[in-house]
């Protein structure tokens, strides 16, 4: 019996592995990805002409990356490699592509959705700002582009992308004016045993910690409130400390994001059942333990159902095609699956605890004031919102978009959708939880009218 | 526990209609109880394509949509809340001969019933709008029809209906109603109300509560498939349609240009409604070839809604033929949006005056009393 | 022009000795590298890749990663293009002031 049609979304660590295990269990899997090279966000590849050694890319996460690459070139033939491709639409069983050569439908039988995740940012005041970036976008131009976001830059976070992003700028020669963590220390402090289980992972932070100190940046921890300023661009940034003391720097750049948010928008086009992950405060695709979403025949691995980071990714994106494997009627190898999830189970406890100690910084939305922006696709204000829940009867988020256009723009709600419910959260007096989230709608991103450029 | 409510009216449905009818009938001084299974005008009424247009119409629907179109001038200070509604106009396209002889055949009848349309040649299309596309050969101008926000209208009837003391019950699917001699008992999720009247303005599901009464009415479900560009500067001064129905064009102020393209897919039965790839990217091409422009825009969200259709796409509005007290509306075939406020008015007045000033005959659900045939899904274009 | 507009946001920290491309960014001209996104080649001259629609003021782009659709920057000719997964092209002529076209 010929194999049927396995395909797999988003070729970062998670995709990757899933094709090259599928491959192992003797299925040709197609692989989608958005980008020109694989390697995801985590282990992206610099365009041709601004590639640099790996170790100067990815650090200490250098013999990963390169394994993680090598895979591609490994599988060669063994699979149907699309880059460039982006995976707009999945219904029933059918999705619909849009890649260099135009769009396209491929009736599948087994779906892997990688889809990884994004900074996931709140607002405050000057975030719309031309300067402003989030701490992802702030990495990617130093590695992927050789480039600073500024002249003077400082940066603003909530977990442990901050210390990493200060050290790679601090490495690459660049100024930087402050690096403010808004979590508080204490929280760190009470699951620091936890964390002490993966203690690779824990000593990679304070390597970077110490290396920050060394080049004479000092993360301040228990922010309480953060601005930016400027007319056209960023002059300057301000906040307010555990003591209520103000501070204000002179920088040009400003580097922002507060832990990560999954890319969910491919699971809920295909229907996937969500739940409310309380701890992140984020809407997340159930999944088993096997990897295997609510719907038949769609898989998630990575970043895209629950943040877990690069190694969590590539576990379960081998992990999952064992699953689709075992699903196809196919021998799959017990002990391995075994050994599999005893890695993950670890992962699991150490990412609980990380996300204890990284708290998503809910109080920055308590007080954004109405004039500031939400939605900076559309410059739809907190006051907006706030006015359509108790004028207009909004009580949950579908609601708020149809009355205010919140999550009506060009990112279709992935940027503000999740700050927007903490506000109108707020308003109602009622758990996030409660107000829902917005519902996905096709494309994933947008795709032109008249066919491909 | 389930609440028990005792009404006047019980309304089955809370779309645009069924909300403007609960309005109407507070201020006659009737109570009302509007039960709907999700959310008021969030159905057809909330994610249409905003049309607010007579031209086109059947003749038929012609008096509804002329006395529907007065109310919207001042629409936004009945409902207090801004629903958008600019009268942009309305041009209808043809791409043939035999379309531009439609349309003038057309403008004829429609003068009869007091709509003026004024046609346009080839070049007065042109100076109309300068970068439509060469296949169009004329167009039928409606100064007076416009657009509007749908996301907004039902909704903002459902707030001041309950201002005016309506009961609304949102996320409440009705599973039965049944005559009691005396009157209604209609049971929903939560809430059991008896009413002397009842309303059935369930939209696709009005069939299977019709048949409820022994009546046949045969709705098919419709879900129109649409899609919204990014802003673009302000370029489509008119809300656009063509002969046929299988492209129609609106731009709002802020930039978006909303458009359409066949047919969606989902189920009634769970109220789902979804956009069709497949459509969609035939709506792309179809569009583009009427708006070169459109080419490099890119498209941001696409979507679907729920609506019923009737075999002959105009919609049953009237007494039901097997029980007193019983009023139907529903079966808007994809063009209820601009009439949403008037058969409110017509409900209400059937209710309280027994009659209507309106012309509702042809929309009487006896004339599907010996229909065979199954529902009739049309699968080509839709006028919205 | 936009004061805002004149002096480039990003600085390159990392030397590239690829090929010069020439392109222009409301008519005048400017330089990129081999290897640098639309993004890049803009912001290392201009602290604005678009005017914002809605309201003062321009963006830049901000998460660099393809999912916050604040990057799609609009060329003369009429194309409409992600800047942050859209690499440089010799003779791109990029309009970020729209008064500045033709």
């Amino acid at each position: 019996m010929a194999d049927r049609t396995v395909v797999v979304i988003g070729a970062g660590p998670a995709g990757l592995r899933a094709a090259e295990a599928l491959v192992r269990g003797g299925v040709r899997p197609i692989l989608i990805d958005e980008a020109e090279r694989p390697g995801g966000q985590i282990y992206r590849q610099p365009p041709p002409g601004a590639t640099r050694p790996p170790s100067a890319l990815y650090g200490l996460e250098a013999k990963k990356a390169i394994a993680v690459h090598a895979i591609l070139a490994r599988l060669g033939e063994a699979i149907d490699y699309r880059p460039r491709t982006l995976a707009w639409n999945v219904s029933a069983q059918r999705l619909d592509t849009l890649g260099p050569k135009g769009p396209d439908a491929l009736d599948f039988d087994r779906l892997v959705i990688a889809s990884g995740a994004m900074d996931r940012v709140l607002p405050f005041s000057g975030w719309t700002l031309p300067g402003v970036f989030t701490l992802g976008a702030a990495q990617i131009a130093v590695k992927a582009q050789g480039v600073s976001i500024g002249r003077r830059v400082a940066f603003v976070g909530a977990g442990p992308l901050l210390p990493l992003v200060v050290h790679q700028y601090a490495k690459a020669g660049a100024e930087i004016v402050a690096a403010l963590d808004v979590t508080p220390f204490s929280a760190k402090l009470k699951n620091a045993p936890a964390m002490l289980a993966q203690a690779a992972t824990l000593a990679k932070g304070l390597w970077y910690t110490l290396r920050n100190a060394l080049a004479g940046v000092t993360i301040r921890s228990d922010v309480r409130a953060i601005g930016v300023e400027g007319e056209g661009r960023v002059r300057g940034l301000w906040w307010r400390d555990a003591a209520g003391a103000e501070h204000r720097v002179a920088c040009d750049a400003v580097g922002a994001s507060f832990g990560l948010k999954c890319e969910t928008q491919l699971a809920d086009l295909a229907g996937c059942a969500f739940t409310f992950d309380a701890v992140t405060r984020q809407w997340v695709p159930r999944r088993d333990a096997a990897g295997r979403s609510s719907v038949e025949g769609v898989y998630l691995a990575g970043d895209g159902a629950g943040i877990g980071g690069a190694d969590v990714a590539e576990l379960q994106g081998e992990r999952v095609a064992l699953t689709v494997l075992e699903d196809l009627g196919k021998r799959i190898d017990a002990a391995r699956v075994a050994e599999l999830d005893r890695k993950l189970a670890r992962q699991a406890r150490f990412r609980g605890a990380l996300e204890r100690a990284y708290p998503y910084p809910a109080h920055l939305l308590d007080d954004v004031a109405d004039s500031e922006i939400v939605c900076r696709c559309e410059g739809i204000t907190a006051g907006t919102l706030r006015a359509a829940a108790s004028a207009r009867d909004a009580h949950e988020m579908n609601r708020l978009k149809a009355f205010t256009r919140i999550g009506m723009g060009r990112c279709q709600g992935r940027v503000c959708g999740l700050a927007a419910a903490e506000v109108l959260s707020r308003t109602l007096g009622k758990e996030v939880a409660a107000v829902g989230r917005l519902r996905g709608n096709p494309p994933v991103k947008p795709i032109p009218v008249g066919g491909f450029p | 526990m389930t609440e028990r409510l005792a009404v006047d009216v019980a309304i089955i449905g809370g779309g645009t209609a069924a909300c403007a009818a609960a309005v109407a009938l507070r201020e006659v001084g009737l109570t009302v109880a509007v039960l709907e299974k999700r959310l008021c005008g969030a159905g057809a009424s909330g994610v249409n394509f905003g049309g607010v247009r007579q031209q086109g119409r059947h003749l038929d629907e012609l008096p509804l949509a002329r006395r529907a179109r007065a109310l919207w001038d001042d629409l936004n200070q009945r409902l207090g809340e801004d629903v958008e509604f600019e009268a942009t106009g309305h041009i209808k396209l043809a791409r043939s001969e035999a379309d531009m002889a439609e349309l003038e055949r057309y403008a004829e009848r429609a003068r009869q019933h007091g709509l003026e349309l004024t046609l346009l040649g080839a070049n007065a299309v042109r100076d109309e709008l300068p970068w439509i596309g060469p296949q169009v050969v004329g167009a039928s101008l409606s100064p007076s029809d416009g657009q509007a926000n749908p996301r907004v209208v039902g909704p903002a009837y459902a707030r001041l209906a309950r201002k005016r003391g309506a009961e609304i019950r949102e996320f409440a699917p009705v599973h039965r109603a049944i005559s009691t001699g005396a009157g209604f008992e209609t049971e929903a999720d939560g809430v059991t109300v008896t009413s002397r009247w009842l309303v059935n303005a369930a939209g696709a599901g009005a069939g299977v509560v019709a048949s409820w009464f022994g009546e046949r009415a045969p709705v098919a479900s419709l879900m129109p498939n649409m899609l919204v560009t990014e802003p673009l500067p302000y370029f489509v001064p008119r809300s656009i349609g063509v002969c046929g129905g299988d492209v129609y064009v609106r731009q709002i102020r802020r930039g978006n240009v909303i458009f359409g393209g066949g047919h969606g897919w989902g189920d009634a039965e769970l109220g789902l409604a979804r956009p069709h790839s497949e459509e969609s990217l035939g709506g792309m091409t179809r569009t583009v070839d009427i708006v070169p422009a459109l080419a490099t825009a890119h498209v941001i969200r696409m979507w679907s809604g729920l609506d019923g259709e009737m075999p002959d796409h105009i919609p049953v509005i009237g007494f039901s033929s097997t029980t007193r007290q019983l009023v139907h509306a529903f079966g808007f075939s994809g063009h209820g949006f601009q009439l949403g406020p008037v058969v409110g008015l017509i409900i209400a007045e059937l209710i309280a005056d027994g009659t209507t000033a309106s012309p509702i005959a042809p929309f009487a659900i006896g004339r599907f009393a010996g229909w065979t045939g199954g529902t009739d899904a049309s699968h080509g274009g839709i006028e919205h | 022009m936009n004061p805002a507009l004149q002096s480039g946001l990003f600085h390159r920290l990392v030397p590239r000795d690829g090929a010069s491309i020439p392109f222009t960014i409301d008519g005048a001209p400017a330089e990129a590298r081999e290897g640098d996104l639309l993004l890049t080649a803009i912001l290392l001259h201009r602290a604005a890749l678009r005017r914002f629609e809605f309201g003062d003021g321009n963006r830049a782009g901000f998460c660099l990663m393809a999912a916050c659709q604040d990057c799609w920057v609009s060329l003369a000719d009429g194309r409409r293009l992600r800047a942050c997964t859209t690499r440089i092209e010799p003779g791109m002529a990029v309009v970020i002031d729209g008064a500045a076209r033709g």
